[in-house]
């Protein structure tokens, strides 16, 4: 049943963070990728499965843990993704006001520096 | 509760590691800790080069060291850590991987020598040489880790790399380029990793050849069509196949073109060996069953590749749609699974690697020569330099795929791959588009090189650095080399071809127990 | 931040936040903890240093550039790898020492260095990247 649930969030983030990458602003579209990788660590989780909520701690004087607890695995995927996500996050922002500061726009149609309109062919003849 | 120690020993390698091993690991760990140290010295401008030079040698002597083993024993494998698989993180090195690893190696090499004179001062104080081995840190991880959420983690390193040279110089144009490289590749890196969360979910492992291996158990009734049509998107999306490569043309002129020239063979190949590894070792059903899907996407993207070669006027957006037509051929020869097809597609991506760095640093030096990067001002170039024009000419008549050179034999082998199987449409593809790079590089010859140096033309620094010179023609050679001589690589190849094809042996070197 | 309250008390918050990571460092090995997140302690601790006194002053106290401190980290996490090279175990096993300082035996291991490596990483990445958004002479992406 939580599955369930998790699952009907996940697709949710998922919607509103394609709906968010859609939009031509930067701003947006850079929140539509913070959510997307937040909806895929969810996806990460709910796929290693939804146990009892004890943490994978081995007690002292033990090897092995002494009782069911949840899987530690997908949350160390889900901390490598976040750690990835938080640092492209940083970067992509930073990028992006560097952008608005240089190109004075964020909006990804009027973006033609490096592609500008109306570039003249190559010569057709020698 | 009493403590009772548990018995690891099934799951530790207690024996001692023989240390022809530690070449798997090397490349990566050798380029990190060098990164390292050169990113400690970030301000010593003098001493970045004469450090990461050496460094990168090494780097190509141990990718040498690992394909002679490999060569000699089959794939090996070292586990993180002592825990053994799929417990630990294993790194594989198949004969793919290491060809790849060792051709990345020789790229980067020639990148960092070239370097020395179009990267200046305030390049280098930016950090060129720290993010070069910290790119190749997480290309050489990419080629030989075999743990698919360990792919990821290099994907991402390479990619954060990437980024830091892309904005080498913070000009308007290369963040107008680095917007639309760093948003659709995180959305590439993000899709591989929803397709591997699922994978995870289904199998319980990440690591390659235990999902290999209980893939081909259970396949019935688990839902692994879904998950490599997701993995051909994320890794096409990556290598630049057709309806998702506009990312590569936006962005691959703007860097420096030394940049550019690591960028056009090491990223978009690094995609074609992750779905060649993923699609061939995992999937091998689900891959014939898509396998027209691929077939259908390489053949519009070699053809469109090369029309969109045609129509620049700039030399280096020209190189760009260069890099996406070769990208074609390789996903014709994934489609194709044949060893032929699928031998054909590695050795087209170590020649593309070759050339395509040869090709984008002849850019640079003729860029510099005619003082413009656009062929309606460029010319006079074989005046100014005969040794330069004909190496030029050599790499241009070998991205064209004309023969005595590298591209003419695994173009020869994908087409009668295609043939044998009555896919006539997609040979015709692979000759058309051939045809079509043969006309746009031919005039650039024609217009750059062979067209005297007009009145109005401007005219360019007139010496050619030994610094670039020596790469240039150490990949032209190379690529006549491979010409001349293609029976040693083509039989490694076909051979790799054959070890993605049946991965019996990459899972034995896993699981030794596995029969 | 122009708040005498905060940069009469940011040192010394500061000063308690690192010491404090340096123990969430240390108690990582067995007990919840370790590099990662006293790292981010410890670049919390520096970034309240850097709102209460401007950017130029934690520079200042760092000493070395942050991106120098991430790649010192770096280094010695694979120094740790490196160092089972030379007793023919995989990479990055984990090896143990246990000298005896002044009466007191201490355990050392490569996992602690590699755990100290990750420590400096996440502050000197952390640190470069609020420095990088907080000051105006950061040195961009």
């Amino acid at each position: 049943m939580t599955e369930l649930l998790f699952v009907i969030l996940i697709g949710l983030f998922f919607a509103a963070a394609v709906y968010l990458m859609l939009s031509k602003f930067l701003v947006r579209v850079l929140l539509g990728v913070v959510l997307l990788g937040n909806a895929v660590n969810l996806l990460l989780f709910t796929a290693g499965r939804i146990l009892r909520e004890v943490p994978p701690i081995i007690p002292a004087g033990h090897d092995v843990p002494v009782a069911l607890t949840a899987n530690p695995l997908p949350q160390a995927l889900i901390l490598t993704a976040i750690v990835i996500s938080f640092s492209f996050f940083a970067f992509l922002l930073v990028l992006v006001y560097r952008a608005y500061q240089d190109l004075g726009t964020d909006d990804a149609n009027e973006m033609r520096v490096a592609e500008p309109e109306n570039t003249p062919g190559p010569p057709t003849g020698y | 509760m009493a403590a009772s120690p548990a018995d690891l020993s099934a799951a530790l390698v207690l024996s001692p590691v023989p240390p022809a091993d530690w070449f798997v690991v090397l490349p990566p760990a050798w380029c990190l800790l060098a990164g390292s140290v050169l990113l400690m010295l970030r301000k010593k401008r003098r001493l970045q080069p004469l450090l990461a030079i050496p460094a990168l040698a090494l780097l190509v002597l141990f990718d040498a060291l690992l394909f002679a083993h490999v060569l000699e024993n089959g794939p090996v494998t070292m586990v993180m850590g002592r825990w053994l698989p799929p417990f630990g993180i294993a790194f594989t090195a198949d004969l793919t991987g290491a060809l790849f690893a060792l051709a990345g190696g020789l790229v980067a090499l020639a990148g960092g020598i070239y370097a020395l004179t179009d990267i200046d001062g305030e390049g280098r104080r930016y950090g060129f040489y720290p993010f070069l081995l910290l790119l190749m840190a997480g290309v050489s991880g990419a080629f030989l880790t075999g743990d698919i959420f360990n792919l990821y983690v290099w994907f991402e390193v390479l990619l954060i790399a990437s980024f830091g040279l892309l904005v080498l110089g913070s000009e308007r144009r290369q963040i107008d380029g680095a917007i639309k490289y760093a948003f659709l590749n995180l959305v590439a890196t993000t899709l591989f990793l929803i397709a591997t969360g699922y994978l995870y979910g289904i199998f319980g492992t990440l690591n390659m050849a235990d999902i290999a291996l209980k893939a081909a158990a259970a396949r019935e009734w688990l839902p692994l069509m879904t998950l490599a049509a997701l993995y051909v998107l994320a890794f096409g999306m990556k290598a630049a196949a057709f309806p998702v490569n506009f990312w590569l043309p936006a962005s691959y002129h703007t860097p420096r073109i030394v940049v550019s020239a690591l960028f056009a063979a090491l990223l978009t190949k690094v995609g074609i060996y992750a779905m060649m590894r993923v699609m061939m070792t995992l999937f091998p059903l689900e891959r014939e069953e898509l396998s027209l899907l691929i077939a259908a996407a390489g053949a519009a993207t070699m053809i469109l590749g090369a029309l969109g070669a045609l129509a620049q006027s700039d030399l280096r957006r020209l190189l760009g749609y260069a890099v996406i037509s070769g990208i074609g051929v390789m996903l014709a020869g994934v489609s194709l699974g044949s060893p032929g097809g699928l031998g054909g597609a590695i050795f087209y991506a170590l020649h593309s690697m070759i050339v395509m760095t040869g090709l984008y640093l002849a850019a640079g030096v003729a860029g510099r020569l005619a003082g413009t990067f656009d062929l309606n001002g460029a010319g006079g170039l074989h005046q100014r330099s005969a040794l330069f024009s004909g190496l030029s000419l050599m790499l241009f008549f070998a991205v064209s795929s004309l023969p005595p050179f590298s591209g003419f034999w695994p173009k020869v082998m994908v087409v009668k791959a295609a043939l044998d199987i009555g896919a006539w449409w997609l040979a015709a593809a692979i000759l058309l588009a051939g045809f079509l790079t043969t006309i746009a590089f031919g005039r650039v010859y024609l217009l750059a090189y062979w067209r005297p140096a007009g009145a109005g033309r401007p005219a360019g620094d007139g010496r050619i650095p030994a610094s670039a010179m020596l790469p240039i023609a150490a990949f032209a050679a190379l690529a006549l080399l491979f010409g001349l001589l293609p029976e040693p690589l083509l039989a490694v190849a076909q051979s790799a071809a054959r070890g993605l094809i049946d991965p019996a042996a990459y899972i034995r070197s896993v699981f030794p127990g596995v029969t | 931040m122009n708040s005498l309250i905060l940069r009469t008390v940011a040192p010394f918050l500061t000063a308690l936040m690192l010491l404090f990571s340096v123990f969430v460092l240390l108690r990582g090995h067995n007990e919840p903890g370790g590099g990662f997140i006293g790292g981010l302690i410890a670049a919390s601790a520096l970034a309240i240093y850097g709102i209460a006194n401007g950017v130029s002053a934690v520079r200042k106290a760092l000493w070395f550039h942050p991106m120098s401190i991430s790649a010192f980290g770096l280094f010695l996490a694979c120094v740790a790898g490196f160092l089972s090279m030379a007793f023919a175990v995989p990479f990055m096993t984990g090896l143990w020492v246990y000298p005896v300082v002044l009466g007191v035996e201490v355990a050392l291991s490569t996992v602690m260095l590699f755990d100290i490596g990750v420590y400096l990483v996440v502050v000197g990445a952390i640190i470069s990247i609020a420095l990088a958004m907080e000051g105006r002479e950061g040195e961009g992406p």
